[in-house]
């Protein structure tokens, strides 16, 4: 079925699109304009991420609009302005500090969406450490790769999540020096090998002036996960900022006046890059929830807010889409203007149903942890072609190509061709290396092209259309699990010989992370032995990696070098002819 | 099906969705994905299942008052009563 376009008329939209003219600009645009929209460090010191979001309006008109505007789970509301934000920044730069961290050096968060995350990502930047989010519901075994590989020194979480997930990993990472506890409801905490983030806070000076920072200088590091191998950190540089700013701009429509709620959580890219940063820079009120999913209460804060921008992603539509528009007809919800969608692709027909239920297409967008920002999208004043990523903003060029060595490939020209999506090297957000791996970053580019992964095609109208992964990467609700991660674990179990682990389509997550367990000698595959290896899977990755299903398997299919043929598991679960694996590779 | 017994099938549909659960230590009236660390998929895994042990239609829009045990069980108990009667 094809679904109709989604004519627009911007030119009679009450508020101008902020992309206009999309042809014109992309003809003419170059990064370097972007950077004039910014401010740059006073005295031509440099750019600093922090500056932009914060100091500069903190120390301008901006000052006493509300910067974030934070919702807790009980019912709480806390507005922290622009001015406030600056001076919570700098006391948390000044905490860094006054524990020797030194630039360049690694300070984590594992939190919920409270604001002490916020200020210690922003906080992080201003003493020009490397900012590292985790998220908060990684079990331990995710948690301690992530800070091990990016030896991280610094650590900010909750006492609660301390005590539950990180306590027993200290022995194992030695190059955690410091772990900062932020007690329930502002209490003090008092745990052993620990500091309080409350007293370090209130003890800080308010005021910091951020040093020299080379646009160049690491600013974040987001980990991501591969087919194979240990999660990979992608490093990204300060001068990201120049595209979390302009595609704020752009592909969210971003305007001043905005009340913004991007509902990712900042460990995943998408939190950081556009729940923290771009809607900063662009000086808007960023509504922050700290609760999960939930239809009601997601429309009472579209409602109550006045949100005007929403940005949120393929699982959560569906979910509400299962609520019924009937519920969401039951909301005031004429103050949004412009719904975006990211972390998987959309169904066309949650595009349309967004305009009929919430009287609002959403525009979905593409782009990666690699990418640091939105590269490909259906924009504010573009016809939506439903179930398409969009086109390539101003600044990106995007090409489907085709390999034709191991180190070269070719652009298809022809439109309406499958291939591998990739973007000509050289954005500011684009990731410049994985951290300690500098051959696996090779391995993403062929001489100017960044290779993506991602298997899509480009329609003669420019229009490019996700079709699937080019590996074994495995999607769910919007997060990417690294199948050999969880294999990993259930290794680790004394039960298990062998694993292979597999994204299983799902109508709501898109995928779910499947396991195919071959026992060893001496055990019997019982509902028992299942239940014990769910369980051992949760404990150690938590509940958004492990798996949701375990199948036991006589002996797992592989190749003569090997390797455990995932896409023969994935054929056999779907019920596809086994010979006929090229479907699961090419898909047609 | 008494309160009692509602209450066990609970339980016991949690357990087969998060097995590393202390079931006994779960406090009644405390958010289970905060106790449990419960996902979103979990969350619909759970009221999906409870739909399949108790027969109970339960729409999108009172997946709320599943946050907390105490909540869940009084939802299926009243639903019970009055679609049959135990």
């Amino acid at each position: 079925m094809t679904w109709a376009t989604i004519v627009k008329s911007p030119d009679a939209a009450p508020v101008a699109p902020s992309l206009l003219d999309y042809e014109r600009v992309r003809a003419t645009f170059a990064w370097a304009q972007a950077r004039a929209e910014l401010d740059g460090l006073p005295g031509g010191r440099g750019l600093n991420i922090a500056h932009e979001a914060v100091d500069r309006h903190a120390a301008g008109a901006r000052r006493d609009r509300v910067a974030l505007r934070w919702l807790g789970k009980r019912g709480e509301v806390e507005d922290i302005t622009y001015g406030r934000l600056s001076e919570l920044t700098a006391r948390f730069a000044n905490v860094l500090r006054g524990l020797g961290v030194a630039p360049g050096e690694r300070v984590y968060a594992l939190a919920g969406r409270i604001p002490a995350l916020y200020v210690a990502a922003l906080g992080a930047l201003k003493a020009r450490a490397v900012f590292c989010p985790l998220f908060s519901a990684f079990g331990p075994e995710p948690i301690r790769a992530r800070l091990a590989i990016g030896e991280g020194r610094v650590l900010v979480t909750t006492e609660a999540l301390y005590r539950r997930k990180v306590a027993g990993l200290r022995a194992a990472l030695p190059r955690l020096e410091h772990v900062l506890l932020v007690g329930a409801g502002g209490r003090p905490t008092a745990v052993p090998d620990t500091r309080d983030w409350h007293a370090l806070m209130n003890a800080a000076a308010d005021r910091f002036e951020i040093e020299p920072t080379d646009p160049e200088d690491t600013a974040l590091l987001h980990f991501t996960s591969g087919t194979t191998g240990t999660p990979k950190g992608a490093v990204h540089v300060h001068e990201a900022v120049v595209a979390h700013h302009v595609t704020g701009r752009w592909a969210l429509d971003l305007h001043p006046e905005d009340v913004f709620w991007c509902t990712a959580d900042p460990g995943w890219v998408t939190g950081t890059s556009y729940g923290i940063v771009a809607p900063l820079t662009n000086g808007v009120t960023s509504v922050v929830d700290e609760a999960e999913f939930d239809a009601e209460r997601w429309y009472r804060i579209l409602q109550e807010q006045r949100v005007t921008v929403w940005y949120t992603a393929p699982t959560a539509i569906r979910m509400l889409m299962k609520a019924g528009a009937g519920l969401a007809g039951k909301y005031d919800l004429g103050a949004l203007r412009f719904c975006a969608s990211v972390g998987e692709p959309l169904n066309p027909e949650a595009v349309v149903w967004g305009q009929a239920a919430l009287g609002r297409p959403f525009h979905d967008n593409w782009w990666q942890t690699e990418t640091g920002g939105i590269m490909i999208a259906n924009l504010a004043a573009l016809d939506i072609r439903p179930g398409s990523m969009g086109r390539p903003l101003p600044g990106v060029e995007a090409a489907i190509v085709r390999r034709v060595a191991d180190d070269r490939v070719e652009v298809v020209a022809a439109p309406d061709v499958q291939g591998e999506l990739a973007l000509r090297a050289g954005w500011p957000s684009m990731f410049r290396g994985y951290w300690g791996e500098p051959a696996r970053y090779r391995k993403c580019f062929a001489g100017d092209w960044y290779l993506t992964g991602d298997l899509a095609r480009r329609d003669r109208d420019g229009y490019f259309w996700f079709v699937g992964r080019a590996d074994d990467v495995i999607k769910t609700s919007g997060h990417l699990v690294g199948p050999f991660e969880v294999e990993s674990v259930l290794m680790e179990h004394a039960a298990v010989a062998e694993a292979g682990v597999i994204g299983k389509p799902d109508p709501v997550a898109l995928e779910v992370v499947k396991a195919f367990v071959a026992l060893k000698e001496g055990w019997a595959p019982t509902p028992e032995l299942r239940r014990e290896l769910l369980a051992f899977a949760r404990t150690r990755l938590g509940a958004v990696v492990a798996p949701k299903e375990i199948d036991f398997a006589p002996g797992l299919p592989r190749t003569r070098s090997g390797k455990i043929m995932r896409r023969l598991l994935k054929a056999r679960e779907l019920g596809l002819p086994e010979g006929d694996v090229s479907m699961l590779e090419e898909p047609a | 099906m008494t309160r009692d017994e509602i209450r066990a099938t609970v339980l016991r549909v949690l357990g087969a969705i998060a097995p590393e659960a202390d079931l006994a230590a779960l406090r009644d009236d405390v958010d289970l994905r905060e106790q449990l660390d419960l996902d979103s998929m979990d969350v619909l895994n759970f009221v999906v299942g409870l739909h399949a042990a108790l027969g109970v239609e339960i729409p999108e829009a009172d997946y709320p008052r599943f946050a907390t045990l105490a909540g869940g069980v009084e939802y299926l108990t009243a639903r019970r009563g009055a679609d049959a009667p135990a």
